[in-house]
């Protein structure tokens, strides 16, 4: 009888506190997903770029979603140095020919995959990107070669509206 | 003396007393009996405190004329330098405080470490110092991102970046904590939240803290276990606030120095650039108090195991009543402990220096034989020292070793003569 009773306290028991734990969980989640970017900041996701000005061996930065873009238009020496490496020397692989589909033009975010500090342009020992805060050195692709970043900048979503004109985001 | 027999002397105390007994406490804290031989390294506590009040106070005023907007931000600062009255006086105290508040508990923690003041039974509230330390570093943080300055932008930028070092949800926390996709001014509204929220969490804390310090009563010098109240106790007051409030005067003016003279040397003069989201400063250098972290984070050259590195510097302060073995609370009586205990002094200034450095060369040799020296010191020395080192034997009360008869009257009487 009396552990009959007993058992039917546990049941109450675990069934309040499951209940509760939802609950608890359903207040907390709006908490939380309040800091996530709100939709005035969502809708700020694309920004289109005139790059006619753009000569070759020069790079554009512009600013999308808070992050500056590097729009490099490369000489064939660039091309040449990305394009002639072999994959195993690099520590994160990436073929150039994925990063930069018109080789001319290479589009990614100017951000060190590091701690997130702007790389500076032509230099480094590859030619390519330096980050001054850590000392991580990029390729003329934008592929980490050395120092403490692990991975390579990253390409963004982009399309050439027309000859002139660059669509990121 | 005991806090249990006291009865306010009033009809109207006893009264207010039987339903709060505020009086009780007033009593319990006054006449809490102290070891009588505490030196100047003991004064910190009350100079922590008044470093927090300051801040909160300071920090209250400034928040009435600060604005928490990207776009507005940096010239609120302005504003409140050049307009508004005593502006720049406040913010100066501020400012400086933080490094004050910073300079006071490395010394307290550091008199810790000497005189075995995490050991038991003081566990609890050595572990609840760290937290209040990790705290301290969380609103020093924030606060150095609400000038939005270049300094303030791109140390947040730098810091928050660390959490995208966690495998899979890294990108993820990461936006979480911008709310965007950059450091931005969804970011700047949320420190400043928190870093108005920190100093009263902290504020709770240091309740606990002193809570936790009341139980088993203050170490001291000669790290043994005392009677209290006895010969080798004196009341709180008058004895210790005396003492306290002397040691406090002393360091205020070393607060005034800075203020009023160099109110400027300890920040970065990029901070008066406001936040540029396309150029990164040359160098990104944190406050002083970080750097000996910073230093131990750029050591490692894996993203992830330097992040992880870093935090364990810190979190590894909190096991450590575990990692020292020795029943010997005091350095005094411990001649290794002692050596090796100015050893990891100058190996955490020396941290700080290379902090400050470029990471490379050199100085990047330096901060990773620094780094691999602070880790030798907690997770293998400490350990050992403590089945290996032959301690000085312990006299068996304060008053013992100065009325004579104790084997090692010279080693305890160099750090009771101050008091006796």
């Amino acid at each position: 009888m009396s552990e009959k009773k007993t058992k039917r306290r546990d049941f109450l028991f675990t069934a309040t506190t499951a209940v509760g734990a939802v609950g608890a969980a359903a207040v907390v989640w709006p908490m939380i997903d309040q800091m996530n970017p709100d939709a005035s900041v969502k809708a700020l996701a694309s920004t289109e770029v005139d790059v006619s000005s753009l000569t070759p061996g020069n790079t554009l930065t512009v600013l999308w979603r808070g992050k500056p873009v590097f729009i490099r238009r490369r000489t064939q020496k660039e091309i040449d140095e990305a394009r002639s490496v072999k994959m195993e020397e690099l520590i994160h692989p990436e073929k150039d020919e994925d990063r930069a589909k018109n080789p001319e033009w290479l589009v990614m975010l100017g951000v060190c995959t590091h701690l997130g500090c702007v790389p500076l342009n032509d230099k480094g020992d590859y030619n390519g990107w330096f980050c001054p805060c850590h000392g991580s050195h990029y390729d003329t692709s934008g592929r980490i070669r050395k120092g403490p970043a692990p991975w390579n900048m990253e390409v963004p979503k982009y399309e050439f509206v027309n000859a002139n004109t660059i669509k990121i985001g | 003396m005991s806090d249990h027999d006291y009865r306010p002397k009033s009809k109207v105390g006893q009264w207010f007393n039987d339903r709060l007994p505020l009086l009780t406490l007033a009593n319990h804290l006054t006449d809490y009996p102290t070891p009588k031989n505490l030196n100047y390294w003991w004064t910190f506590g009350g100079i922590l405190t008044f470093c927090l009040i300051t801040q909160i106070v300071t920090g209250l005023t400034l928040a009435m004329h600060y604005i928490a907007h990207a776009d507005m931000a940096f010239e609120s600062v302005e504003h409140i330098m050049r307009d508004v009255n005593y502006g720049w006086l406040i913010r100066y105290i501020h400012a400086n405080g933080a490094s004050m508040f910073f300079l006071a508990v490395y010394i307290h923690i550091f008199r810790s470490l000497f005189y075995g003041s995490y050991k038991s039974p003081r566990e609890i509230i050595w572990i609840l110092g760290i937290i209040i330390y990790l705290l301290m570093m969380a609103a020093a943080f924030m606060g150095y991102v609400l000038p939005w300055g270049q300094m303030s932008f791109w140390g947040a930028t730098v810091i928050t970046n660390l959490f995208s070092a966690i495998p899979l949800v890294g990108e993820g926390i990461v936006t979480w904590l911008w709310g965007g996709y950059s450091v931005d001014n969804p970011t700047l509204t949320r420190f400043f939240t928190l870093h108005y929220l920190i100093p009263f969490l902290i504020l709770g804390l240091v309740v606990l803290h002193i809570w936790a310090l009341h139980v088993p009563g203050n170490n001291n010098p000669v790290g043994i276990d005392i009677k209290k109240p006895s010969k080798d106790t004196v009341p709180f007051h008058p004895y210790i606030v005396i003492k306290d409030g002397f040691a406090l005067l002393m360091f205020m003016i070393v607060f005034a120095f800075f203020v009023f003279y160099a109110p400027n040397i300890l920040g970065h003069a990029d901070n008066y650039i406001e936040a540029n989201p396309m150029v990164t400063p040359a160098h990104i250098v944190p406050e002083w108090y970080l750097l000996p972290f910073y230093a131990i984070l750029r050591s490692v050259p894996d993203k992830l195991l330097g992040v992880v590195a870093m935090l364990s510097a810190i979190l590894i302060l909190a096991v450590l009543p575990w990692l020292d073995t020795s029943k010997i609370r005091s350095a005094v009586f411990r001649p290794l402990y002692k050596q090796f205990y100015w050893i990891l002094v100058a190996d955490v200034l020396i941290l700080g220096y290379v902090g400050a450095m470029p990471a490379e060369g050199l100085y990047l040799l330096i901060a990773r034989v620094a780094t691999a020296y602070y880790f030798l010191h907690f997770l293998v020395i400490l350990p050992v020292l403590g089945f290996k080192e032959k301690t000085l034997p312990v006299p068996l009360s304060i008053t013992e070793p100065v009325l004579g008869g104790s084997p090692n009257l010279a080693a305890a009487r160099n750090k009771e003569s101050k008091i006796e």
